[in-house]
């Protein structure tokens, strides 16, 4: 058995369904339901076994179309700077406000993944944003939480 | 009947849902026009948005995205040679031949009116089917709906895996799973929630989308350093040609259409089958039916190679409605987002939607035909505008996307927890998707995580804890032997085959 990247996937959604069938079991039920044929746990209990067999399956079995993805080119670090941009993202949106949480988010994915081009970076973001909230929230009646356009006095 | 589609047409003619299926055509076409960018990206987008609607308004705009983006599809497929959706693959096999021959516009004409003639055949079965299986599924009882529901999956799993049925039903289980977090329907018992207030009311339905589909797709394009817009830059999108057909073409458009009609919606009403199996066959079926002279000219150029798996595409989705609106259970990826939305709309769809929301009921059937006029008579002649969206760099598309999934969810929960939630979730739908296994598994067991389970726990109430559910009905045992014949095929096709 050749060990690669799919059978690792493999093992750790055994160990994921080991874990949900130990949670699953661990599920309070009430006490006239113990004994019942159907329970809040008996689902999940399938479908931890399910998972189990199924991956199990997948480690002990031959690849039948092995995948190549060669890391070299792959673009780890472009990913990895995106994604923490949006946790950053997700953060401040509620506390910075909407708007500038926003503008910021897609000023700096722009720049992040090459943009460079200074004067369309800037129109794709505060003006774009800008607008996209006054359709939201000024046509569509849609609220979009904002305290610092509240502070300044510019939303309601 | 005549009164529900005088409904259906009064629901869907009002000005603003006449608007909403010109946005929708017009905002799916653009998504689904962008290589990667499927229908069910295009409709997960609009979920948020259709929530501020009523239902109908809300479901003949997806209805509309869903049509824009299958053509949107099929436009890159015929001017850049990707496909933007898996059932434009064989539209692309004649369609670019004709393209690169200076017939861009030409093709593009002819994958519209096929288009629009298998979608509307398929629109008249539809018609005639759904109310009639309506009536019969009445009689379906949970064990029946528990074993379609296997079978869905089960189907799903053979057909969209691409040879990878074991990942595919891993994918199953991990969307059953995301399905099972939040309280117990029936006793409100909390489950896998880990004393986290945020997981009590489950998973919501538009994250998981989100995060498997659109937010996926944008850092897959980014990890695997594809750039979709390349291809686009190098042809010259304002010599397309002229869209006028032949009377010759015409003719031999004629012949292909019905025949890939009535094999599209056949496969589109089978569960798990859907556009791309539907394009994939009619265009082998057209190749036995044409001359020998015509044969030749398969894969360089061939309005009836072209015009056979367009009208079978389209067919299919029409028919993927089948099982969605009668039954409640969705046979694709696609409509399986379609559930989810209506779910979150409080409608149930089955045999009893006919009855008791016959205004949704047919709108929608309607609105699926409206949108197919609206892409014939609106989106063909702004095709030379419309395929300029493909030129926008992907530094701009992507953040675009990311913003708009990240908004998504936070116009709906305002709270930072789903966000990160649906990043994590986007970041290990990425690293799967990697590796070939499938999404639309996931999403089609998610929605039906909820009705699986409450079937079989009517099943096995009524049974009394006995699994004889399964082959006590006549109907539940055809279902699991329909089941086990696709699961032994499966693993005769994978494993035992290519070892003789």
């Amino acid at each position: 058995m050749k060990i690669n990247s799919v059978k690792i996937i493999s093992l750790l959604f055994f160990i994921l369904s080991a874990f949900y069938l130990y949670t699953a079991h661990q599920i309070q039920v009430f006490a006239f339901d113990e004994g019942a044929p159907f329970n809040a746990k008996t689902f999940p209990i399938y479908l931890g076994y399910a998972g189990m067999f199924f991956s199990g399956l997948k480690i002990i079995l031959p690849d039948q179309k092995p995948i190549k993805v060669d890391p070299k080119y792959l673009e780890f670090k472009k990913t990895i700077l995106l994604v923490l941009t949006m946790i950053i993202y997700g953060a401040t949106i509620l506390k910075v406000g909407f708007f500038l949480s926003t503008s910021l988010f897609l000023v700096f994915s722009y720049y992040f993944l090459g943009e460079r081009r200074l004067k369309y970076i800037l129109i794709f973001s505060f003006p774009f944003v800008a607008i996209f909230m006054y359709l939201l929230h000024g046509l569509l009646a849609v609220y979009l939480r904002d305290p610092l356009l509240k502070y300044i006095g510019i939303m309601g | 009947m005549i009164e529900g589609i005088l409904i259906g047409l009064k629901t869907a003619l009002s000005f603003q849902n006449l608007l909403m299926v010109m946005i929708g055509c017009f905002a799916g076409t653009i998504i689904g026009m962008l290589p990667g960018l499927g229908p069910m990206t295009a409709i997960a987008l609009m979920i948020p948005i259709t929530y501020g609607f009523d239902p109908a308004t809300g479901l003949i705009l997806m209805a509309g995205v869903y049509y824009g983006a299958v053509f949107g599809g099929s436009t890159s497929s015929i001017l850049i040679n990707a496909p933007g959706v898996p059932g434009t693959v064989a539209t692309s096999f004649d369609g670019y031949p004709m393209a690169q021959q200076g017939k861009a516009g030409k093709a593009l004409a002819i994958a519209a009116y096929s288009s629009f003639a298998g979608g509307t055949i398929a629109a008249i079965f539809l018609l005639i089917a759904a109310p009639s299986l309506s009536k019969v599924s009445l009689s379906f009882r949970s064990p029946d709906y528990f074993g379609l529901m296997i079978l869905g999956l089960t189907a799903v799993a053979a057909f969209s895996s691409k040879g990878n049925f074991l990942k595919a039903m891993m994918m199953c289980v991990l969307g059953l799973m995301l399905a099972s977090v939040g309280q117990d329907t029936l006793s409100d018992i909390p489950r896998f929630t880990f004393n986290t207030m945020n997981l009590s009311d489950g998973i919501s339905f538009v994250l998981v989308v989100m995060a498997t589909f659109a937010m996926s797709e944008a850092l897959t394009i980014i990890i695997k350093g594809n750039d979709p817009t390349k291809a686009a830059k190098q042809i010259s999108l304002t010599e397309l040609g002229s869209i006028k057909v032949s009377k010759e073409e015409t003719k031999q458009m004629a012949k292909t259409i019905p025949r890939s009609s009535i094999l599209g919606f056949i496969i589109g009403v089978l569960p798990g089958a859907g556009a791309t199996i539907a394009s994939f066959l009619a265009y082998g079926m057209e190749r036995n039916f044409v001359s020998n002279e015509e044969k030749e000219k398969f894969g360089k150029g061939s309005v009836q190679g072209l015009s056979a798996p367009e009208t079978a595409n389209n067919a299919a989705c029409s028919g993927a409605f089948v099982p969605l609106l009668t039954l409640g259970i969705p046979g694709s990826g696609t409509t399986a987002v379609m559930l989810g939305a209506l779910l979150g709309f409080g409608i149930q769809p089955g045999p009893r939607l006919y009855e008791t929301n016959p205004e949704i009921f047919w709108s929608v059937i309607m609105s699926m035909y409206i949108g197919m006029v609206v892409l014939l008579i609106l989106n063909l002649p702004l095709i030379p505008y419309i395929a300029r969206i493909l030129a926008v760099p992907r530094t701009f598309l992507i953040p675009m996307i990311l913003f708009f999934s990240v908004t998504g969810i936070y116009l709906m929960s305002f709270n930072n927890f789903d966000i990160f939630l649906m990043i994590g979730i986007a970041v290990v739908a990425t690293i799967l998707r990697l590796y070939d296994f499938p999404m639309p598994p996931l999403i089609l067991a998610f929605v039906l995580g909820g009705l699986m389970e409450e079937n079989l726990r009517r099943s096995l109430l009524i049974s009394d804890g006995s699994w004889s559910f399964l082959w006590d009905r006549p109907l539940t045992f055809c279902i699991m032997i329909v089941i086990i014949l696709l699961v032994g095929w499966q693993i005769y096709n994978s494993f035992i085959k290519k070892k003789l």
